[in-house]
């Protein structure tokens, strides 16, 4: 038996009069591929921003695996629930421009490594020892999806598929237990769209961890996802195996619109 | 790479070594008489309030007014603390004191005010210095608006020059440290920062209380220097000061501000012969200069002796925080 790692109950938020997310029941189990979908402004983001602690939810719960049960995390910033071990790229990407390829893995390793402020400022052996043990470890991080050969560039300057590819290398560097990718495959070309596939794949194997994805790439989300959520308007249209939900009409409905005739 | 970690820290050890010997040189040969060393100690102390405020403004990117206020703090603390304790030791003591109560205000002043973005940030700020400077305008122990008189000099340019110095090496390891990435992560992309995990309220107060740390070690070593100090000498218009520094040395760029600061200072003693037209000329020079380069002098680039003398090394190994 598998342990559910996210549990929602009834979450709902609410801006002004529009309900974005209404009473959305999900659970994600440990080492789980969950796809999530719907049409634009179906709430799929605005869920993820509720998972992960961006908003604070107007009614329902999110609970999260922490060491032996699930805790309620409604109340906690997005920081402390990366250190649950939640871990997200953006829809946008958001990556330390100025910073380069590898300081910006360096930094996501921070939440689990102490600061020496006072090694650094006197430049003590053991501040080289200890930057040396990161820069090791980020650049494995690296050579597993084959970007050694940038981890020098500027993050700013890397093409939009790097980018992406780096955020998800960033993110995978704080150790997560669940990792969000909020559509990973958005503006990427077929032959982009195809490395991400394996990616994704790839990180779920090696990397042993739970894996929820917004797409709107059927094909990329089909192929990858064991079970998929379906929101519309806010609310959960359907659940099931991507088998399942290609049959299922309401979301047939949802993507294609009502037929009159 | 240890290798060229010594080379690379013995050759910055040997350009400030050689700058207090030209400067030495220079004194003893006549060079530069009382004028000019009064311009020295004053650049350096410059130096170390903009490498304070650079932690600030340009490495947390967070806007702030209120430096002065923390120079006041420390000046004050030192001139209180020498009246009743004379000699170098109360010197000593008035700096740290100082040093330590600047920290703290800028603790409780920046746990609340950091949360707020931009403007809002410029203007609490600015609201803390005034109310640091009315304080002391009303106070009796700080003696209102007159100031102070008759503070003991201890003040050398020798000294001054050494914690210039030490500034900048506390500064630049700090940036190029975890805790400093973090701040810069926080600078670059705030959101982002917080979900990997960073506590972007504790490393921006991190940086602020730093700053004003070092604000407070510049308004004690002037303090002490011009031997005597006046609520006027901090207000608004020495915040603007130090900003100015930053702004042409280029947001970020520790190089720009030491370089920035030195040739600020030469200008302002320069014009000392202009009278009441200096502010003027002073105005003009700096909006030539940054309607010539926006991203003036440096820009975020860093004077790297490292990629002038060992140009070609471990291209894995090179240091990639030079444009902290």
């Amino acid at each position: 038996m598998t342990q559910t790692i996210l549990k929602t109950h009834d979450l709902s938020i609410r801006f002004g009069g529009v309900t974005a997310v209404d009473h959305v029941n999900i659970e994600a189990s440990e080492n789980e591929l969950i796809g999530l979908i719907g049409p634009n402004g179906a709430g799929k983001t605005t869920l993820f921003n509720l998972l992960t602690g961006v908003y604070r939810p107007t009614e329902g719960d999110v609970a999260l695996f922490d060491g032996q049960k699930l805790a309620i995390v409604n109340q906690q910033s997005p920081a402390k629930r990366a250190r649950l071990g939640i871990a997200r790229t953006f829809q946008n990407i958001r990556l330390f421009e100025s910073r380069t390829v590898l300081e910006n893995v360096m930094i996501a390793m921070n939440s689990h490594t102490r600061a020496h402020t006072w090694d650094a400022i006197l430049r003590l052996p053991s501040f080289y020892k200890h930057e040396a043990t990161l820069k090791n470890e980020a650049r494995q991080l690296l050579s597993i999806f084959d970007m050694l050969g940038v981890q020098d560039t500027l993050a700013t300057n890397l093409p939009y598929g790097q980018q992406r590819r780096l955020e998800i290398v960033r993110a995978l560097a704080t150790k997560p237990k669940i990792l969000f990718l909020d559509e990973p495959a958005a503006g990427m070309n077929p032959q982009e769209t195809a490395d991400l596939t394996r990616l994704i794949k790839q990180v779920q194997q090696e990397f042993k961890m739970t894996i929820i994805l917004i797409e709107h790439d059927m094909n990329l989300v089909m192929a990858v996802s064991e079970r998929l959520y379906v929101l519309e308007y806010g609310k959960l249209l359907a659940s099931g195996t991507p088998a399942e939900i290609q049959q299922n009409a309401d979301v047939i409905r949802a993507y294609l619109g009502e037929n009159d005739t | 790479m240890d290798q060229t970690h010594i080379k690379y820290t013995l050759s910055w050890a040997a350009m400030a070594a050689m700058g207090f010997v030209l400067i030495f040189m220079a004194q003893m040969v006549g060079l530069i008489g009382h004028y000019g060393v009064t311009t020295i100690v004053l650049i350096g102390i410059n130096v170390i309030a903009a490498l304070g405020l650079n932690l600030v403004v340009g490495i947390s990117g967070q806007f702030s007014l209120g430096h002065a206020g923390f120079m006041a703090i420390g000046a004050y603390a030192t001139a209180l603390i020498m009246a009743v304790m004379p000699g170098v030791m109360g010197f000593i003591v008035g700096m740290v004191t100082g040093i330590a109560v600047s920290g703290i205000v800028a603790l409780i002043v920046g746990i609340p005010t950091l949360r707020l973005r931009g403007d809002y940030l410029a203007i609490a700020t600015l609201g803390f210095a005034e109310i640091i400077r009315i304080v002391i305008m009303n106070l009796k122990i700080t003696n209102g608006p007159a100031g102070i008189f008759g503070i003991a000099p201890f003040v050398s340019w020798q000294l001054v020059y050494i914690l210039a110095v030490i500034t900048l090496i506390i500064v630049v390891n700090f940036v190029r440290s975890m805790p400093g990435r973090a701040i810069i992560a926080v600078r670059d992309n705030e959101i982002a920062a917080e979900s990997l995990g960073i506590n972007t309220t504790k490393y921006k107060v991190i940086a602020f209380v730093l700053g004003a740390l070092f604000a407070a070690m510049a308004g004690s070593l002037r303090a002490s220097f011009i031997q005597s100090i006046a609520p006027k000498d901090y207000a608004f218009m020495q915040s603007i000061m130090i900003l100015i520094i930053i702004v042409i040395g280029g947001i970020g760029s520790m190089s720009g501000k030491v370089i920035t600061a030195i040739a600020l200072g030469i200008l302002d003693t320069l014009l000392q012969n202009f009278g009441s037209l200096r502010m003027v000329i002073y105005s003009v020079i700096l909006i030539v200069v940054m309607l010539i380069r926006p991203q003036v002098i440096f820009g975020s680039r860093e004077l790297s002796l490292k990629k002038w003398l060992f140009d070609g090394g471990d291209g894995h190994d090179t240091d990639h925080t030079e444009n902290a």
